[in-house]
């Protein structure tokens, strides 16, 4: 079995992290009832024996003694992760996990990558050796950050391009909120396309999501919720933004709702790898099957069903109601319609009871609404774990390599190209040192290089399939 | 004579134990239909076969356990243990953590010669216990990484560790509307890999036990156990012992040996399909009569019109006529022509069966005798609790369209370069594919030509 470390910078990415934590303690919870230390904890969590204080030695079999996370808290505001260690979470984390300054980033990514990069890297640098010395196998870094801002965009790559150095072998699985169009930080593009270039560069695979998508899944619930068009009641475990049963109860946070998606995307992409099933996927197999040329490696996500009914009956038609809004734009963690784009890849991993043959049934059902690459007409990747995630009784995550997600980019690509050419707020960057105009040119320049690459795929969608002639063997 | 069983990967591993399971509850059950002394017989074949005796009275299966990451096999192990019926050797078996990855050249160049020594160690051991060593049987699918690579590479180190010892491979054929996207590739790279190590390929598509599953069993919600079972059936119809035609009084000594010497007389012809009837669910059995007149027919027709099962066969397919020799060029078209064929009947009044019309020379290509071309395997023990029962091994051109398909997208996928940088990453180059793709393309256009 193998093991993660997730390394949380900035606000938004330590505040999505925390709910991951939360979640992924439920969900062990819920699983393991003999309280024994198992594999598919430790892929997240170590074993530490706290009897002779926080420097105990790890516990490899047998009884939970104090669990600790498998992470690294990075901020260069002290604000999150302090409440993060007061809040009911504090015990699963210690000092020696935690990397914070006083005065933030300024929402400048030359401030996260370069100044703090360079006065923090031997720290980081250490942590992360501690972390992985304490994985039998470590598989994958999971980096959460926000790419709008100074931390979680110029830190947070910072960190990246050190996972790269450090630890060649590692996965690197970015999970990167982009920033709206009507983002109140006003350099927030000069900031993603800054990072989006050390995503092209070093990341293994990136999830984009956008705060629109995770809001208007969180009003939809609601929503359905308050309309009383739902016949029974709903679990109120099993809403994808539901906080119930886990550790932090009281005091609901604004961004908790949206951010419980995040932490439920991450915990189902990691599901098959920690637990049992008929058709295991793990993470090094997402990577191989969805990236079929280096640098697009941005896969588009969703998760159903968003809730579940306390009756425990399920006919197979809700089973396939499940598949088919997994293509639907609105359960999109981006804004992005991939019915109407065109599919490079696509992975499903089902969880609960489900069989092959369902699998089956709806791909062949979706297959001629959806639209592949000619090279990958039957492009699928599946997977099947047995345990549920909290409430449900079965779930599917869909994870799309998809030219939809070109819009984002275009739109960011614009909008970066609009304070650009004013040269707005650029003497905020540049007066950083190691930061140079070439470093705006060859970021707008490796988006643009992305983005063409997505138009050139695109070009051939709906054209005439054409079979490359095989090798003709003389008889 | 026995036969050490190497499971590789999730579906090996996963088919393995189903197999092992359905050849310990026929050889338990009661319904041999036979005498005593014959059904003894059985017993202590398929033992000596398959099962080591211990003394704890548990037979402990002749088999090595091989995966990349460890949830599998630890299922496996306990389901066999659970079962109180028989059992792993708790040794037998090697994982490693992480996996591979679904990338063949991470099993084949990175885990293959990491770990050969201490895999090889296991088989080596398995083959001492044996008295006499029949061969090796490796159930691997060639969708994934661990048992497409790795079943590749340990494929190659049992030939040179073991060079006169026969070597099967059971190979799983994956959905063709993808389990993995990278599938096609992968099975390019194994069974190019494997034509040249092993001695013969036995295939299983999903596609096709899938349809078995929902036609034939009636099972609604069909899980990969119960296609698992399916095949743990079918493989067992061939493997439990036999008498052979001039074997004398006893069951055949040497299953592997005799299974290669009448399917593949040439080396360029490896690949053998398998059918089996009747299929149907255990709780039909009671209702059921069949007639070997019945199922002869019928299995002659799957195989002349190269149907998957014995619904839906298409009986307008006739073998061109007796004589007049037609270039392999204007024989109807969809007419199956068959190299080697081999029949395993058991049940009820099997020495009555007449399989003359399997001996027709219509059926097969000019260069062997039917009556070489042609053999027949029979025991009046029942099998599985099915009164009668009838298999066909095959090395015909039952797999020429499915293997054609796999090799045409694969080459699509080759030619737009995608996912190759995966596998360069891992040592495979480019002219590496391409020299399994020549090997594949000389062995679809030598089972065309026919």
């Amino acid at each position: 079995m193998t093991q993660s470390v997730v390394v949380q910078v900035g606000q938004c990415g330590n505040q999505v992290g925390c709910r991951f934590w939360d979640l992924a303690l439920r969900e062990h919870a819920a699983v393991n009832k003999k309280g024994m230390y198992d594999e598919a904890l430790s892929s997240f969590f170590r074993n530490v024996d706290t009897r002779s204080g926080d420097n105990g030695p790890d516990i490899y079999k047998g009884k939970i003694c104090s669990l600790k996370a498998r992470a690294l808290l990075i901020d260069m505001e002290e604000g999150v992760v302090n409440e993060i260690l007061q809040g009911p979470l504090r015990d699963v984390f210690d000092s020696k996990q935690l990397i914070t300054d006083v005065s933030g980033s300024g929402n400048n990514w030359a401030v996260g990558h370069k100044i703090y990069g360079c006065q923090y890297r031997e720290n980081i640098v250490e942590k992360l050796r501690k972390t992985a010395e304490h994985c039998d196998c470590l598989q994958c870094f999971f980096i959460i950050h926000s790419m709008g801002g100074g931390t979680g965009s110029g830190l947070g790559t910072f960190v990246l391009n050190l996972l790269e150095e450090e630890f060649p072998e590692v996965y690197r699985f970015v999970t990167s909120v982009y920033p709206s169009g009507e983002d109140d930080v006003i350099t927030s593009p000069y900031n993603s396309v800054l990072a989006m270039k050390e995503l092209n560069e070093h990341a293994d695979c990136v999830l984009p999501i956008e705060n629109e998508s995770l809001f208007e899944i969180v009003n939809k619930i609601h929503q359905m919720i308050n309309s009383g068009k739902l016949g029974s009641t709903v679990k109120q475990n099993s809403l994808v933004t539901s906080s119930a049963g886990s550790a932090r109860t009281l005091q609901v946070k604004p961004f908790d709702a949206m951010n419980n998606i995040v932490a439920n995307l991450l915990l189902n992409l990691t599901s098959s790898a920690r637990f049992e099933g008929s058709l295991n996927m793990d993470l090094n197999e997402i990577s191989m099957n969805l990236v079929p040329f280096p640098r697009l490696h941005y896969l588009v996500s969703s998760l159903t069903p968003l809730y579940t009914l306390a009756d425990v009956n399920v006919p197979s038609r809700r089973l396939d109601q499940m598949f088919s809004d997994a293509f639907s734009r609105d359960h999109q963690l981006i804004q992005a319609d991939p019915k109407h784009s065109l599919y490079l890849a696509c992975a499903l991993l089902v969880r609960g009871n489900v069989e092959v043959s369902d699998l089956r049934r709806n791909i062949e059902r979706l297959k001629p609404s959806l639209h592949f690459v000619s090279w990958n007409q039957e492009g699928w990747k599946t997977g099947l774990c047995s345990i549920p995630p909290v409430g449900h009784s079965h779930s599917l995550l869909a994870l799309a390599n998809n030219t939809c997600v070109k819009p984002t980019f275009i739109e960011l690509k614009d909008r970066f190209m609009k304070l650009y050419k004013k040269k707005a707020h650029l003497h905020h960057y540049l007066q950083i040192d190691g930061m140079e105009q070439s470093c705006f040119s060859e970021a707008i320049s490796s988006l643009s290089d992305l983005i063409e690459e997505y138009n050139e795929l695109d070009a051939t969608k709906g054209g005439p399939r054409i079979d490359a002639s095989r090798l003709k063997i003389a008889v | 004579m026995s036969i050490v069983t190497v499971q590789l990967g999730q579906c090996g591993n996963q088919i393995g134990h189903e197999v092992f399971s359905a050849l310990c509850s026929d050889v338990r059950g009661t319904h041999g239909l036979c005498s005593k002394k014959e059904n003894e017989s059985y017993q202590d074949s398929c033992k000596e076969r398959f099962f080591c005796e211990e003394e704890s009275g548990v037979p402990v299966a002749r088999a090595v356990l091989v995966d990349m990451e460890p949830k599998v096999i630890s299922q496996t192990l306990s389901m066999a243990a659970r079962s109180g019926h028989w059992r792993y050797n708790s040794h037998s078996h090697f994982c490693q953590k992480q996996g591979s990855g679904n990338n063949w050249a991470n099993g084949y160049s990175v885990h293959g010669p990491r770990h050969k020594e201490a895999i090889m160690n296991l088989v080596q051991k398995e083959a001492e216990k044996c008295d006499r060593l029949g061969g090796f049987f490796t159930i691997m699918s060639m969708a994934g990484g661990t048992g497409s690579g790795l079943g590749a590479f340990v494929t190659q180190c049992l030939r040179d560790a073991f060079p006169t010892s026969f070597i099967l491979n059971h190979v799983v054929w994956p959905y063709g509307t993808g389990e993995v996207i990278v599938q096609n590739y992968n099975s390019v790279l194994t069974l190019s890999h494997l034509y040249h190590s092993s001695d013969a390929l036995l295939v299983h598509e999903n596609d096709v036990i899938h349809k078995i599953c929902a036609q034939l069993m009636n099972i609604k919600q069909i899980s990969f156990r119960d296609v698992n079972q399916v095949i743990a059936h079918q493989l067992g119809s061939v493997f439990q012992p036999t008498h052979t035609a001039g074997g004398g009084s006893g069951y055949s000594r040497n299953p592997l040996g005799d299974l290669m010497e009448t399917l593949v007389p040439h080396p360029e012809f490896r690949l053998l399909g398998l059918r089996n009837i009747p299929q149907m669910p255990e709780k039909s059995l009671p209702y059921s009569a069949f007639s070997w007149p019945g199922l002869v027919k019928h299995l002659r027709q799957m195989l002349i019109a190269n149907a998957q099962m014995e619904e839906g066969i298409d009986w307008q397919v006739r073998p061109p006529h007796p004589g007049s020799s037609i270039p392999s060029t204007n024989k109807p078209l969809h007419f199956n022509t068959s190299i080697a064929n081999l029949v395993i009947l058991r049940g009820k009044d099997v020495h009555s069966v007449d399989l003359g019309s399997f001996q027709d020379p219509s059926l097969y290509t000019s260069w062997l005798n039917p009556q070489d071309a042609f053999n027949a395997w029979k025991t009046p023990r029942a099998f599985n609790k099915y009164e009668k029962s009838a298999s066909l091994v095959s090395n015909s051109q039952f797999l020429l369209k499915p293997l054609d398909s796999i090799v045409g997208k694969a080459w699509n996928m080759f030619a737009s370069k995608a996912y190759l940088h995966q596998y360069t990453k891992f040592g495979i180059q480019e002219e590496d594919f391409l020299d399994c793709f020549t090997t594949l393309e000389q062995v679809i256009s030598s089972y065309t030509n026919l």
